[in-house]
């Protein structure tokens, strides 16, 4: 039963130690120990893409040896994948907000949160195990297609355990946000009155569900091939490798939309919230998300166009890929449709949208080429591919990660960053960001094949501007860091609604107290963007 | 001093979402062997001849006793839901300890089946084994990975249940409080439902 617990004091006052963090049932304290080791990780993962970059600043051999290069990015592709991206916005800003956003005091399973967590550092450990026994880290690039992953002496059988259990981790948030909002939704908040964040945890948390599962097996047949040296998917000893390319793809193709459609729903929050503007087509936005869940399920063989699929095959994957696009584009519609007439405050946040919209658009554009199967052919394994996910996942996911994290720093520790200093962060970022990923579009076209630490001089322009890019958004993220770092500590204190949101959250205190509210959250009238002028 | 607790507390008992997170975790389960099984029809759609031959080598007997042993052990963990809702907890107990031997005999004519086949050198690694054709090898290594993986759910559930009768003994689980039975039971039946599927894949297909 549940028990009154004051409400005078906030989540991080209640109880103090190193045992009331690691082992506490309160989700807000999970989704911030996520966050901590998401970000650790995700510096991890940029240091080694600087590595990678500052390789590439000239031909030949600068700083690293092939092998080494292939183990530095597979890594890098291995972190940033599993343990940055796939967790990032469900595991910290879902885990702290969606109960609040609901209007509940947490989430349907907390034992089970704090066991999604612990498998979350269980995998972290394996992955870091294979820095430091046997021959290193995998080699095989982040997708381990056999039959290299079966042959290569590196670690794979460790990284591919980190991955099957972080897989283990993601399908247990997501089947504990599925009945969180389905039950413990405020009384009167039907799912057409629901957040659109939640509205895309729901639909992330289905795809978590249903196709993690087949990744997990995948991987463990791997491990049991090296084990056992049976050829289940190498071609020397019998097996299939296009079965494990379906295999892989089945589950990671999905994966992008685990990826991307949280950080839409933020987006559809911080339009709102900052154009002070009912978002346009609610209901659009809703159920597309629930449509590209349900698509994304069938085009992952746009993925394996030069895999020696048969033709009709290849057609019906390349119509699927662009069916795919329409209700991500619908999405890109509203808000800008929001935007349009709206009373816009220009904050950081909002900053943070805006270029997500811009970047997520050459990302997805640039997918559109992709999934163009004559295009594909020319363009499949060169940098063009590079630069598109990176787009994607970085300029989309990263982005709105970083919006998020300014638009509820407020909330979470009742302080207000410099603003000034954010913008000049934020500025950085997106300036370097472009000048890192967007000439490798253009080398992909020119020829540039992606997994090489080499290349061909006439290569070598391009290749400096990308790296000098990669240092500006270095400058850019440490300023932002830093900027937050010491707001936490002396920024200046907020009331509950720094925004003048009419969001549910930011009817509680900042930060909120252990149960989330001292008052009952009460349901904005007209809808939960209705704003009234 | 405020305070307050919400009408939709999480902290309130929910025996409903109990049952949804347990249904929502069987999909997961069957997708888990939803990947296996798509192995198995590729390759046997490649290699029909070798997994046919291959096939001619499992006992038969075994796995039709095997079957009725779970079969059975379905309707011994569904009677004892019965049962405890009607507040026959002497009975309820009676059918899981049914349940729970069910479990152990169905492991117990794993073990020897397997144990023959060992003893024949069918294993990976084995002399047999490594002179076989690679259709029959993926036949038997797949007939490992998959009923051993199915065996290594019933040690779970078997678990899982033996968890379930200490709190039905102390009266935590009661003819009220009864989701969490109620769930070994799912789980039970989902363990049953596996093998319902992989029986014939390995044992009856000709
Ligand atoms: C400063 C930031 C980053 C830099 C400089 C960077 C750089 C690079 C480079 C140069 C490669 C290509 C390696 C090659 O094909 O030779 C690469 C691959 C990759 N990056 Fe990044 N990256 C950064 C951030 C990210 C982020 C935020 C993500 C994901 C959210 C990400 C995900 C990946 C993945 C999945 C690969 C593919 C690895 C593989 O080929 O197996 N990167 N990165
Ligand atoms: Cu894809």
């Amino acid at each position: 039963m549940a028990t009154a617990i004051s409400t005078e004091k906030n989540f991080f006052e209640i109880k103090k130690g190193i045992a009331s963090w690691l082992f506490t049932l309160d989700h807000k304290r999970i989704g911030l120990m996520y966050f901590y080791a998401i970000i650790s990780f995700f510096l991890v993962g940029v240091i080694l893409g600087l590595l990678m970059r500052l390789e590439l600043i000239a031909p030949g051999e600068t700083i690293v040896k092939p092998t080494t290069y292939n183990q530095i990015f597979t890594l890098h592709g291995v972190i940033m994948i599993f343990l940055f991206i796939i967790p990032s916005i469900p595991a910290i800003f879902g885990n702290f907000f969606l109960p609040i956003m609901l209007g509940t005091d947490d989430v349907a399973f907390p034992r089970l949160n704090l066991l999604s967590w612990w498998l979350y550092v269980g995998g972290a450990v394996f992955a870091l195990l294979t820095l430091v026994v046997g021959d290193g880290p995998a080699d095989t690039g982040w997708t381990f297609y056999a039959p290299y992953s079966v042959q290569t002496g590196t670690n794979v059988t460790l990284s591919v355990l980190a991955a099957f259990i972080l897989g283990f981790s993601s399908i247990l948030t997501g089947l504990n946000f599925i009945v969180t909002i389905h039950r413990l939704r405020a009384p009167g908040m039907t799912f057409n009155k629901m957040p659109l964040f939640a509205w895309s945890l729901y639909a992330t948390s289905w795809i978590q569900l249903l196709a993690t599962p087949i990744i997990g097996i995948t991987l463990l047949m791997i491990v049991a091939e090296r084990v056992f040296g049976i050829g289940l998917f190498d071609p020397s000893i019998g097996g299939d490798p296009i079965l494990y390319q379906h295999l892989f793809w089945i589950y990671s193709h999905p994966a992008v939309y685990i990826m991307a459609l949280p950080a839409m729903g933020i987006i559809s929050e911080l339009i709102p919230s900052f154009a002070k503007r009912t978002i346009f087509g609610y209901k659009a936005i809703a159920y597309s998300s629930m449509a590209i869940a349900f698509v994304g399920y069938f085009v992952w063989g746009h993925h394996m166009f030069t895999s020696g699929m048969s033709g009709t095959a290849r057609v019906i994957f390349s119509i699927l890929t662009f069916i795919v696009a329409i209700p991500t584009a619908v999405k890109v519609f509203n808000w800008v449709a929001t935007l349009y007439k709206g009373s816009i405050d220009v904050q950081t946040p909002l900053l943070y949208a805006l270029a997500f919209i811009f970047q997520f658009l050459i990302g997805g554009l640039s997918g559109l080429v992709l999934a163009a199967l004559a295009a594909d052919i020319h363009v499949h394994d060169t940098y063009f591919v590079v630069g598109h996910f990176h787009y994607v996942m970085f300029g989309g996911t990263g982005f709105a990660m970083f919006g998020a994290l300014h638009y509820w720093f407020p909330k979470i520790w009742g302080r207000m960053y410099n603003k000034r200093t954010a913008n000049i962060g934020f500025a950085l970022l997106t300036v370097g960001f472009n000048f890192l990923y967007f000439p490798m579009m253009i080398l992909g076209l020119m020829g540039m094949p992606r997994r090489y630490y080499d290349y061909l001089p006439r290569f070598t322009d391009l290749n400096v501007i990308s790296t000098v890019g990669s240092w500006i958004l270095a400058i850019g993220l440490i300023i932002m860091l830093w900027n937050l770092i010491r707001a936490k500590k002396t920024g200046e204190k907020v009331g509950r609604n720094p925004w003048g949101s009419i969001s549910m959250e930011w009817q509680t205190k900042s930060p909120p107290p252990l149960e989330n509210f001292d008052k009952l959250p009460e349901l904005n009238e007209g809808g939960p963007y209705h704003y009234k002028h | 001093m405020g305070h307050l607790v919400l009408p939709n507390s999480g902290h309130n008992r929910d025996p409903e979402a109990n049952k949804m997170g347990m249904w929502l975790f069987l999909f997961t389960e069957l997708l888990l062997f939803g990947g296996l099984f798509i192995v198995y029809f590729v390759y046997r759609s490649m290699n029909s001849d070798a997994f046919l031959h291959a096939s001619y080598e499992l006992d038969v007997i075994i796995g039709t006793i095997n079957t009725v042993i779970l079969i059975t052990s379905s309707m011994t963990i569904a009677m004892s839901i019965t049962a405890l809702q009607k507040g026959n907890k002497k009975l309820a107990m009676y059918l899981l300890w049914a349940t729970q031997a069910f479990a152990l005999a169905f492991l117990v004519n794993k073990y020897f089946e397997w144990g023959i086949k060992i003893e024949h050198g069918i294993f990976p690694g084995l002399d047999h084994y490594n002179h076989m054709p690679s259709g029959e090898k993926l036949f038997f290594f797949l007939y490992y990975f998959m009923t051993g993986l199915h065996a290594l759910h019933i040690i779970v559930g078997g678990i899982f249940i033996g968890v379930v009768m200490k709190k039905v003994q102390k009266g935590e689980v009661t003819g009220e409080r009864i989701s969490l039975l109620e769930n070994s039971g799912l789980y039970w039946h989902l363990v049953d439902l596996i093998w319902i599927y992989l029986f014939p894949l390995f044992y009856l297909i000709h």
